[in-house]
This record gives C-alpha cells, structure tokens and sequence, in this order.
C-alpha cells in the first residue's frame, strides 16, 4: 500500500519527461514474453468457468424449468423417444441453442435435481452453421463423445468432441434460485402428543402456506404423478397470490374431499416434486389442507350447483372417498344419487382407519356435507345385503358404483392367532366406538400405514389408561427398514413417540400361558420377502427365532373386500384381475351391466386418491352410460 | 474552400466503437460535428420489461461492454431497493472489490484505446495484457472473462474462491511497480504530453452546466463522485480520495484515470483486509413467481465512466415497468462532443473523443 501511495505522490509531482525516456521500454524486450503460443500452449478455463452444457440424463427429470428461466429463450424441451420416463418424470431433455445461449447459468441455478451444469469446453470448429443446436449429455450417459486427456485434441474441439471430467459452473444449493428448504409444519411435540389423540399437525397459517406456495416452480411433474391429476401447480399458485377461492375451486375440479386429502393423501406427487430431488419437496398436501381449512363455507366460495336434474338414479354403496367422489361428479352433471353405508357417517374407510391425531371428524364432515349440500342423499346406517338388498338396488337405480373398500382385516393364520386383535376392529372402536381397554405390553404385527396408525393409537391409549407407567409398543414386520411399505414420516414420528421396530420378523406363534392369556410372539428371521417375480411370498430361516413379550396383539398385515352383499349368481359373473381386483373397462364398469366400480377393490396403490381418480373415470363412464341410453 | 462532408466512423480506427460522427469540415477545420449513433442499439430497456427480475440481470451488463459490473451493481441494487432486500455484509464487500477490479480494468482498457489511437503502441499492449490479468481473476471468481453476471439480486451468486485475495493483492503489487513505466511511456511521454495538452478543453462552468461526470468534470477541479457523495456499498468504510485536475484539457482527463487507478487498488486493499465472513447470498423469491410491490426508484452509482443511474418502475408485476438507465456516455458522446469538436482538427477527433471516454453501447443500449 506504502508502495502505491508513493507511486502516486510521484505521480502527482510529476513533470513532463524527456523525448528520450520512453525508450527505457526496451528493457522488456529482455523479458518473458506474457503471451503463449496457441493451440501449442493452451491455459486450462478457470473452475467455474461458464462453457458448453452438461447434462446428466439420468439425473435430469424434464421438468423444464431451464428452459423457462432462460432470457434468450435457448432453451429448447425435446422429447427423446428412447428414454423410458420413470414414474414422476418426463421424457424431454433440454437443447441448447448456441446461436442464443449466452453462457449466464441461470439454467444451472434454477436446475431441481442439479444434472445441468456447465464445462470448461468453449471451443466448437465445424463446418456446418446448425451443428450449434445440442441436446447435452455428459461423459456418463455419452462415453463415445467425450475424451480423455491423452485423446482429446483441439484441432477437434467440437461439441462432440469433448473433454471429460471437465465440469465447469455447477449447481449449489446454497446459490440456488429455488429455496431447498420447506416452511416448516408447526407440530405437537411428541412426547405432549402421544398422550392424547389432540391432531399432530397444526397446519399452515396464512403467511406460511404463502411462503411455502411461493416455493412452487410450476414444473407441474407432480400432476402427471398424481393419480387423480389434480392442477396442483394452479392451485398453489393461487394460494401464493392470496386467491384461496380460487385455489379450492381449482382443487374441486378433480377432488371434492380436500379437507380430508389434505390430512391423509399418500401424497404421491410430493415424491415427484422437481424441488425434492434435492431439497425437500414442497410441501403440497399440507397446501391442499390449509386451502380446504381456510375456507369456512365451501358453498358460498365454489358457487357450483348442479346440472338440471336428468331424470336419472345412481345408487352409490360405500360413502368412503371414491363413493363421495362418485356422488359428487355425477350430482354435479344432474342426476340424482344416493350414497348407502353401513357407518353413521360419511368417509368409509377415512371414518375408521386414520385415527383422530391424523384425521378428525369435524374434518370428514366438512367434505362430507359439502356433498350432501348439493343434494347427494346419503343413507347411513345401512348395511347392503342386510338393510336393503343388492337386487333391489340393482332393480330400482340406472346404474350402481360399488365404492366399498377392503373391510375384512387379514389374519397371520398361525397358531393361537384367533387370539389377536384385528387391526380395522381396533381403530374402529378407538376412533367412533366406545374405546377399547389395552395392555401394557402391546405387539404390532405389520410393516404398513395402518400397523402405524395402530401402534400409534395403542401407545396413546396406553399412556391414557397408564398414565406413569411403563408402557411398552412394539411392531413386528416382514419388511426390513428398505422395503417397509408405511410412508417413512410415519415411521419417523412413530420412532420418536417411543414406538420399537422390530423388522425383518415373521410371527411363527403366539404364545399363551397356563391360564390361556397371551404371554408373547414367537417370530422367525425372515429370509426374503418377494420371490423373483416380485410377488408376495415371504420365506423364513426356521431356526433363527426370538421371543417378544406381550399382554396383546394386534394384526395389520391388510385388509380384503368383503363382497358377501352380492347374491352368489350375480358374483360369479363378477371377473378379477390376476391380481384379485375386480376387473372394470375404461370406463369403470365392471363386468356386471350398469355396475361400475372404483377405489380399493380396483386399484392396487389402496389409497384415498387413487380412489378419486377410479372414481373420476367412472363418473364419465356412468354419464356416459345413462346419457347414452336415452 | 469548399465546406466538405466527412463520415468518421463507425469503421475507423480513431472510433471508440460502434458509433460514428457526420463531420462537417472546411479544410482540416470542423465546422459542425453531428453524432450518429444507434449502431448498437439492442433495446434493452424494453426487453427488460418483458423478463421477470431475475431473468433481467443476466441482461444489464451487455449495456457496457468494457465494464459491464457497474451495470449489475446498479439492477441489482435497483431491485433490492424496490423490494427492500438488504443484502449481507460480506457481499457488499465482494461487490466492492469486483467493483474497483472493473474500474481498474476499464482505465487500463481505456489508456489502451488512447494509447493505441494516438499510436503509442507499447503501453497499449502494456495495458492490454494488464487487463488481462484482471479478466483472469474475473474468471476465477465469477466463471467468464467479460460478462461476468456476477452480481445479482440479494448479493453475490458465488463466494470468493481459494486464495483469491492472495491473487488479487499479487496483481495489485505487479501493476503498482509497473506504474513507473506507464509514466515514462504514456502518462508523462513529452509526445502524449504535446499532443494531448489543452485539446477538447472544457471550463469548470461549461462542465456544470452540460451535466459532466466522472472524468470529464473532475479534470475540470470540481470534486464530485457518487461513492462519497452518497456512498453506496461499502465506500463509506474505506478511505480514498477523489483525483481532480484542473485544466479540463484532454490531458489532465488521462490523469484523472491515472490517478483512479491508485485509488481503486487503494480500495480493494481496504476491502480484503476489512471483509467479514459470513453468507454473500440472501435467497431472493422464486423468480417465476416474484413480484414486487409498486414504486420507483432511482439508483446510482459511479461508473468508470461517470454517474451510472437507473430509474426502475415496478407496478406489482414480475417484470420491470420501466427501466431507464443514465448512462454517462450518453451525454458525453451526444451533447458534449459535438460541442468540443466544432473549431477542432480533423486529426483531433479520435483524440477528443477517446479521452472524453466514450463508450458506444451505452450510448445505444
């Protein structure tokens, strides 16, 4: 600095100088020449050097947000008939336009799953004036374009003829122009939370469902994902620019149970949300649920009404998700519905499965009167088969949808298992019944969603009725932690409620004491669970065994339909899929005229929103069908 | 004799770039002088309105070619003040020293331009390759030579790399001890000197009245600069002075950038020893969805060239109402020019031009 500071007194007492004293810079023809001698000397681009694109097409999802960044519009999404798009993703890859590009990088920051980056290539020698248009791979899914050091040349340098391991500008999480990070879920401690059923998640308010919304980049990957394609990216949309109406009313076009979606939904779309792949996936079923909770008055906020009537009747077995959904769609277009279940209220399976800290009535009805507003008439308390007859129903309607789920919880079937506790009997009477008195020690069998939700309740009942003592729940899974079926939340929250996993165990018996009460469960190691075809077809080590101490058990190894309503000649002509669910054709009719079906009968994913989108498909089919007919 | 009509520009080599002069002249005299520029006109103020805030500042810095940052800086500061960002600490200081690095870039730029008009071809090459060395530390740090795009909303897209303080410091101490020979082969060349010397003169009130910056009015004694008289960034925490001359004549321009530069590494200095750790990035929003609230603002800063500003509207969209940017040149190159180079010499253009430190693509935009 000193130096500087004298340079520039010098400079400032200067004098003109002599004719002569520019010559003073022959000295530096002594010197060093700056200069290299290209392409004989070349100098490397720095490390972040901006350059040709680098794309990973493995990592790469086709969500298109580079190309909705890019200012200059370079940026081209093409579909690549080759590449098999996994679930959630898309089949187009980005093309740059080299003409356009102007090497800025917001593509790379903007990029979700961080496959774009840019190398330290910038030199492209070709004769022809389009070769400048590149779709770009990189060294691991394009091996014969790019070279190593010994055989790269630069008389060459192409865009196809590149250096490999030459990565240039790349993505950072912390320079993203995405947020990685959710808003956080306000939620009850677990140790406050496991001693009653008060609901876990306190859900968004206002200011966070903004924030969070404001994080969607409306790649919209999650509505392809999304069985019942809801216009996710619309609806969050709204909701980040404070249009809650808006919002719900985009949200009731493909499901008319948000409120309840938006506690439960398996959320697949979250597992395809571009933010995911390497930050946290937004958080869009608790979006769903703060639109459906903001909103006190449904009615007056949708202003729908039906169609005018069309004369025609639908009969409607089952109020649960697909039932509702059913009701709801075809009410809308005119006709006029009436929805049986055997329950006091609306919901099916979301009425007894969910216990009350995930799902809580006042949220079931909310959707549920919503429906009967429009003038769904719902007959509760009525069972088919025993209330009112299938053949009469069959006889009086134009068309029947059997939405009835799976209500026969399965057995283990192993010795002194008719000792056991039945999982849907379980939540049932701990969610609407009178309660259940439990034990001290209870064992969970099952590695799913409902052997959580049953483990989870136990151990609330169990500190309610036990309050300071030492209470024990514990699961018994086929599943190791890798292929536990249960949403890995669940499984998290159970963990930190003080629930023990024990998987990889199969029950071999149950073992009873002198008196005939339960003492435990004798399991054995599993050995593998599916068999090479991937089916369902566990093996054991037969001698490795391990005894678990229990005053009860509990099964949740899964549930079967129970179609005991339909009379024996018309079942038989009902056909099953080789996966034993009922077969229906594109339009949701089964193979019984005028009896369509939808939900977990049909579908193999056994959850509320794949029952919607059963349920969408066969509201046209049943339009459809009685439009026709007339 | 016969008055002629002589077209100078825009392939000329005593041109600063894409621009050029319709020359009215009698003989070796210039009667009239009249601009024409709009060579490079790309419309990026109405192309801006049609990108959204982030999209945008990729865009800005094409305005000036030679010192695109203060471009950045100034969006980029436009936008935090219309959506109330503040950016961190240690940001500012980055921005400050990729600032002066600019500055330091654009003078040695500049000399070369003067030096290599006015055929001094040896410390044009100096100063070229001296630019050079900071390109290559521009590289480093933000991953391109020219346009660095750099410098974005919330702060800074990457954090100094390894060991670039050292680098720069090394520069620093190299361009320092080549001063000297600077001096004797440009700045105090008795032929630079000579010819160079009460050319393109401007009075102290002529300066004023025509809304000079940068050089232009401090060569003419008046002591004006945006970072001290209202100090962006950091320029309130680092000391410097404002070199003026007080002649107005080509000259005593050329001496003002000198000087510049010293101050300008005496600033970077400053910066790298004072520079707090910490974040350099504030995440603005989602820049398919951000939208800021109504207003205006005027943001400016001090360019190489003179006072840079940009009047920015926003009216609650995700893209920029109206940007306009005031850039020195403009006025340099259209109003003052013409005004100094009536009565010159034919021979004198290239050199009145150049040392008003013209910049064509920020007179077009």
């Amino acid at each position: 600095m000193r130096r500087i500071q004298n340079e520039k007194l010098k400079a400032q007492n200067s004098r003109r100088g002599s004719f002569l004293s520019p010559f003073k810079a022959i000295k530096f023809l002594f010197k060093k020449p700056r200069t290299f001698l290209f392409p004989f000397q070349q100098r490397d681009a720095s490390k972040r050097y901006r350059g040709f694109h680098l794309n990973d097409w493995e990592k790469c999802t086709g969500c298109g947000n580079c190309a909705d960044i890019c200012p200059n519009q370079a940026i081209t999404m093409v579909k690549i008939p080759e590449i098999e798009p996994k679930p959630g993703e898309k089949n187009e890859r980005p093309q740059i336009d080299y003409g356009r590009c102007c090497f800025c990088g917001l593509c790379v920051d903007i990029c979700p799953p961080g496959s774009l980056r840019l190398s330290r290539d910038y030199i492209h020698i070709d004769h022809a004036t389009d070769s400048f248009v590149y779709l770009p791979k990189d060294e691991k899914t394009d091996k014969e374009h790019f070279f190593s050091e010994g055989e790269y040349s630069i008389f060459k340098a192409n865009l196809s003829h590149r250096k490999e391991n030459f990565e240039g500008f790349v993505s950072d999480l912390e320079y993203t122009l995405f947020e990685p990070q959710r808003v956080p879920m306000k939620e009850v401690p677990p140790e406050e939370r496991k001693l009653s059923f008060i609901e876990q998640v306190l859900g968004y308010n206002r200011e966070e469902a903004k924030k969070e919304a404001e994080r969607c980049l409306e790649c919209k990957l999650c509505e392809e994902a999304c069985p019942a394609h809801l216009k996710i990216s619309d609806y969050i949309k709204a909701i980040y620019e404070g249009k809650e109406e808006e919002s719900l009313k985009k949200i009731f076009e493909d499901n008319p149970i948000p409120s309840i979606c938006g506690r439960i939904c398996m959320a697949h779309c979250e597992k395809a949300c571009s933010v995911g792949r390497r930050g946290e996936p937004l958080a869009i079923r608790w979006l769903k649920r703060y639109t459906a909770d903001s909103i006190k008055d449904y009615k007056k906020a949708l202003e729908e009404s039906p169609a005018p009537p069309t004369g025609k009747k639908v009969a409607v077995i089952g109020a649960g998700p697909s039932g509702l959904s059913v009701a709801y769609f075809l009410r809308l277009k005119g006709h006029s519905v009436v929805v049986f279940d055997s329950l006091g209220g609306g919901g099916g399976m979301m009425r007894i499965g969910p216990p009350l800290y995930r799902l809580p009535i006042e949220a079931i009805d909310k959707d549920v009167n919503y429906i009967a507003s429009l003038g769904v008439e719902f007959r509760f308390n009525t069972t088919v088969g025993k209330d009112v007859m299938f053949e009469d129903i069959l006889k009086k309607y134009d068309a029947v949808y059997l939405g009835i789920g799976t209500t026969i919880s399965r057995s283990i079937r192993v010795k002194n298992s008719d000792r056991c506790i039945l999982a849907l009997k379980f939540l049932q009477e701990n969610k609407i019944g009178k309660g259940m008195k439990v034990g001290k020690e209870i064992i969970v069998i099952g590695g799913g969603n409902v052997a959580m939700d049953v483990a989870r309740t136990a151990l609330r009942l169990q500190h309610m009725q036990y309050p300071a003592e030492g209470v024990v729940t514990k699961t018994v899974s086929l599943e190791d932690w890798d292929i536990m079926p249960a949403r890995e939340d669940e499984i998290e929250d159970a963990k930190k409620e003080g629930i023990q996993f024990n998987p990889g165990w199969g029950p071999k018996e149950v073992v009873l004491d002198d008196k005939g009460n339960i003492k435990g469960l004798l399991c054995m190691k599993v050995k593998s669970v599916f068999d090479e075809k991937g089916r369902f077809a566990p093996t054991f080590y037969e001698d490795k065994e391990m005894f678990l101490e229990a005053d009860m058990i509990i099964e949740a190894i899964g549930q079967a339909p129970d179609f005991s309503f339909i009379p024996e000649k018309l079942f038989t002509r009902l056909e099953f899929t080789e996966r034993r669910k009922v077969k229906v054709d594109e339009n949701g009719m089964t193979t019984i005229p005028k009896v369509f079906a939808g939900g977990d009968i049909v579908n193999i994913n056994l959850d509320a929103v794949t029952a919607i989108a059963d349920a969408k498909v066969a509201a046209e089919g049943i339009h459809k069908f009685l439009t026709q007919k007339s | 004799m016969r008055e002629l009509e002589l077209f100078f520009g825009p392939q000329h080599p005593g041109m600063v770039g894409n621009f050029s002069i319709t020359l009215k002249v009698e003989g070796d005299r210039i009667l009239e002088a009249i601009p024409n520029p709009g060579y490079l006109h790309r419309g990026f103020e109405k192309l801006m309105e049609l990108r959204n805030w982030i999209q945008n500042f990729p865009f800005v810095c094409r305005i000036n070619v030679i010192e695109p940052d203060s471009m950045e800086a100034v969006y980029a500061m436009a936008v935090e003040s219309l959506a109330n960002i503040e950016v961190p600490e240690r940001a500012k200081y980055i921005r400050t020293i990729v600032l002066e690095l600019a500055r330091l870039a654009s003078h040695l730029f500049g000399a070369w331009a003067y030096a290599n008009m006015l055929g001094f071809d040896t410390p044009a090459q100096w100063a070229m390759a001296d630019r050079d060395h900071i390109l290559d530390l521009f590289e480093e740090l933000t991953g391109a030579r020219v346009y660095h795009i750099y410098i974005l909303p919330g702060g800074v897209r990457r954090d100094l790399p390894d060991g670039f303080e050292e680098k720069v410091m090394h520069f620093l101490h190299a361009l320092s001890q080549k001063l000297p020979d600077y001096n004797e082969t440009f700045f105090e060349n008795r032929i630079f000197y000579e010819r160079a010397k009460d050319i393109g003169k401007i009075k102290k009130e002529e300066a004023i009245e025509w809304a000079a910056t940068g050089q232009v009015l401090r060569a003419t004694g008046v002591k004006y600069d945006i970072r001290k008289v209202e100090p962006y960034l950091v320029y309130d925490k680092v000391e410097f002075d404002i070199p003026t001359r007080s002649n107005g004549d080509a000259y005593s321009r050329i001496l003002v950038i000198r000087d510049e530069m010293v101050e300008s590494a005496k600033i970077i200095m400053q910066c790298i020893e004072k520079m707090p750790k910490g974040k350099v990035y504030e995440r603005t929003p989602n820049p398919f969805k951000w939208k800021i609230a109504k207003g205006e603002t005027y943001v400016r800063v001090e360019s190489a060239r003179g006072e840079l500003g940009l009047y920015m509207v926003s009216n609650g969209g995700n893209t920029p109402y109206r940007a306009y940017f005031r850039t020195p040149s403009f006025n340099h190159g259209l109003f003052i020019l013409p005004k100094l180079l009536k009565g010159a010499n034919i021979a004198d253009v290239g050199n009145i031009m150049i040392s008003l430190y013209v910049v064509a693509p920020e007179i077009d935009r």
